[in-house]
């Protein structure tokens, strides 16, 4: 019964968060704030994950393809795939669950134990909006994070293979452009969005409601990444079944 | 002017405030005093609305708080300013910005405006070369000053204070006591501050309001709490040896 309370208290905040909108003039200075944190301020752990990972998946295909037979262009395929369809967008999310969520867990958490969301409330302003929304528009950025590290996943995968001595780069390139189906990436984008949207708003929810003091805070933050990551994974299944098969 | 009828609240069924009506004046510093768990800071986080009360009335200068529309309660928070316990000011902004604010969020005017009329309230709390700081570089004393400010930095009608001075020394609690005394008789605010410093009764208490287990026990000004009879109020008032001999002498003269 507890979590049916949470996932409707979760969703009252949602609808909240729509409501009362904060002054424009203000709002924009949130949003640029929260690209910078959360979107930009993303890119260099983003960037070094992907291009290792990328690597990695490629001397893997290439050390598991023993049979002579087997071209050597399935190298960039199995990379390219790997990468687009599953690394970059649920990978890369549940990493950021961990950075991002766990930014915004405890800085609405901290603003809950300071008092300063007593504070803004009792000025008048809508806290869900102001504290939720802005982080939300900052993460709707999200999916050019994941196609940064889409073009790093693969590019990492041709260095690997390519100076790992696996395969030719002519093997490569024409691996990652071999049976391509654009809606693959469109797939990829689409559970994007819908991940941004999570990363979003339950760190928020656990950062909102929270109660206590500073250890809770600490608490807070690791429930938060555990359900951002449950939902992913649950989410991730839900599409994939919806959009591919 | 604030008055509260019969107000009462509960949290799974343990009652908190069963039952309490009182008035605070205008331009007049109203304290509420109690020990700890007595209900003074759901009492407060009522009158503020942030807490629904279960049964009861709250009048904002003859309006009952239940029957205003949203749009006259939206009005009526932008004339309440409040100094939290532990200041509450935002940590992404500095003194400057945090005394901006209000202004910035609630009025159309332009950024040098706001600038102007926050310098004008920073002065009025003495606070001085802080403007460009942040409140995790300023003091305790000034973190409260900022506070302060940031709370009438909207001209309001209404301020609240929570426990204003915990965590002051003497000397700076003082001050703070005396620059909220001040800022209410000069912008004849109604002030409501919570609190449990009995320096702060002594020096400020133009009316007390005693809680005690959720009911108002007692109610007076400071001259009255050195002669009162009740047995509740003089053993939580004058629990230290000090504050006896104090009133011994306040009783003999």
């Amino acid at each position: 019964m507890k979590i049916l309370s949470h996932i409707g208290r979760y969703f009252l905040m949602i609808q909240q968060t729509f409501g009362k909108f904060t002054k424009w003039k203000m709002l924009k200075q949130l949003i640029l704030k929260d690209i910078d944190v959360l979107v930009i301020g993303s890119l260099g752990i983003v960037a070094f994950i992907s291009f290792f990972v990328g690597g990695v998946v490629s001397i893997q295909t290439a050390l598991n393809l023993e049979n002579p037979l087997l071209p050597k262009n399935l190298i960039g395929f199995a990379t390219r795939q790997s990468v687009i369809l599953e690394f970059a967008p649920t990978f890369i999310s549940i990493i950021m669950a961990g950075k991002v969520g766990s930014y915004i867990t405890s800085s609405i958490g901290t603003m809950r134990v300071t008092e300063q969301i007593d504070a803004l409330e009792v000025m008048g302003i809508n806290t869900y909006n102001y504290l939720i929304f802005p982080k939300i528009v900052a993460l709707s950025l999200y999916p050019l994070v994941i196609s940064f590290s889409m073009f790093l996943g693969v590019f990492g995968g041709y260095i690997a293979c390519v100076y790992g001595g696996f395969s030719s780069s002519a093997d490569f390139i024409e691996g990652i452009q071999m049976d391509f189906i654009p809606f693959h990436v469109g797939y990829a984008f689409i559970k994007t969005a819908f991940f941004s949207f999570i990363l979003a708003t339950i760190p928020s929810y656990h950062g909102y409601y929270m109660n206590g003091g500073a250890l809770d805070v600490g608490k807070a933050s690791t429930v938060s990444f555990v359900w951002t990551s449950v939902a992913i994974i649950l989410l991730n299944y839900l599409i994939t079944q919806l959009l591919l098969t | 002017m604030i008055k509260v009828e019969n107000i009462k609240k509960s949290f799974d069924d343990i009652a908190v405030l069963k039952g309490i009506s009182a008035t605070f004046e205008k331009g007049k510093t109203n304290l509420i005093i109690g020990q700890s768990g007595s209900g003074k800071t759901v009492f407060l986080k009522c009158l503020l609305g942030l807490f629904n009360i279960d049964s009861g009335k709250i009048f904002f200068e003859n309006k009952r708080l239940k029957e205003m529309s949203l749009a006259d309660r939206l009005v009526l928070r932008q004339e309440m300013g409040m100094v939290f316990q532990g200041s509450a000011l935002f940590d992404s902004m500095n003194v400057e910005e945090n005394i901006m604010f209000p202004l910035g969020m609630f009025t159309s005017k332009k950024n040098s405006e706001i600038r102007d009329r926050a310098n004008i309230v920073i002065k009025r709390v003495n606070l001085i070369n802080a403007n460009e700081k942040y409140p995790d570089e300023i003091s305790g004393g000034m973190k409260k000053r900022v506070a302060i400010a940031r709370a009438i930095v909207m001209n309001p009608k209404f301020l609240f204070c929570d426990e204003p001075n915990s965590g002051l020394d003497p000397k700076t609690a003082i001050l703070i006591d005396n620059l909220i005394q001040e800022i209410t008789e000069e912008y004849q605010i109604t002030t409501v501050i919570n609190t449990h410093d009995m320096n702060s009764v002594m020096e400020i208490g133009q009316k007390i309001v005693f809680l005690r287990n959720g009911l108002k026990e007692w109610e007076g000004s400071k001259e009255d709490i050195f002669s009162t009879e009740n047995e509740a109020v003089t053993n939580f008032v004058y629990s230290s040896d000090l504050f006896k001999k104090v009133r011994e002498v306040y009783l003999k003269k």
